[in-house]
């Protein structure tokens, strides 16, 4: 799935990266925890969360992952900005919760470990 | 690549803000190194989990990774309290972790267990009161 598409499907603002929209992930995860985030991914992938500190964009740069979202209207420090800018990693904040993000992913094709086919 | 390569770092213990440098740092390296993305993930991934480890427990430490043509090695030593039982440690969800650590992220009980997930080797030694040294072993 595109970022684009992502970023359309949850009604959500771009933060930084806006030029890596075209960028494509191929599966999804949503957590608070970065522990479980680093024990499950795999792929591609984009991370939903609702926490807002440095170590979220580091582990996602561990992970290889291209996008983050960041649901409940929660705005990211200065610092996570320049670190996902650094990383080229898109980082996206929506009103959605998580629950309500995630199922809407899911349901479009994101799943947990592949995209589903079409 | 015939010679040993090694990579030294302080790890600042006194900054939750700044955790993860070195392991950043090293993804770089290894990048220019040639290293397969694979081999760079997992070896990324179990430094990042040691030096959260460090920061949250022990105020820090040193992290030493060695390249070599067999495998690269990372060994973070502190001089934290120490792990009193390493058994327990190593079961998945078990955590001594504070509430705030939680609020940051970690403290699920899942960073020894990463570690040894995304490594060939581990080996943990630990004294209660004097430290914990963690030497890893990813093959090449």
């Amino acid at each position: 799935m595109k970022i684009s598409t992502i970023k359309e499907l949850l009604e959500a603002d771009v933060v930084c990266c806006e030029d890596l929209l075209g960028k494509h992930v191929y599966s999804a995860c949503g957590s608070d925890m970065m522990s479980d985030v680093l024990a499950f991914v795999k792929d591609q992938a984009v991370l939903v969360t609702g926490l807002v500190n440095s170590q979220v964009i580091r582990t996602a740069e561990m992970m290889d992952m291209i996008c983050i979202v960041l649901v409940r209207s929660k705005l990211p420090t200065p610092e996570m900005i320049e670190l996902a800018q650094e990383s080229g990693i898109v980082l996206l904040t929506t009103k959605k919760r998580m629950y309500d993000a995630c199922g809407i992913l899911y349901t479009n094709g994101l799943v947990g470990n592949k995209v589903k086919e079409a | 690549m015939s010679e040993i390569l090694t990579f030294h770092f302080d790890v600042d213990g006194d900054d939750f803000t700044s955790a993860g440098q070195a392991s950043v740092q090293i993804k770089k390296n290894l990048r220019q190194l040639g290293i397969s993305p694979d081999t760079i993930r997992r070896v990324s991934i179990a430094m990042y989990e040691g030096e959260i480890n460090m920061v949250i427990h022990a105020d820090g430490g040193d992290a030493d990774v060695s390249v070599t043509e067999e495998y690269i090695e990372i060994v973070l030593s502190d001089h934290g309290p120490g792990i009193k039982d390493i058994n327990q440690a190593m079961q998945e969800g078990f955590s001594t972790a504070s509430d705030s650590i939680r609020s940051m992220g970690f403290g699920a009980g899942m960073g020894l267990p990463n570690m040894k997930r995304y490594t060939d080797y581990m080996n943990i030694d630990s004294v209660v009161g004097e430290g914990t040294t963690i030497t890893m072993r990813v093959n090449l």
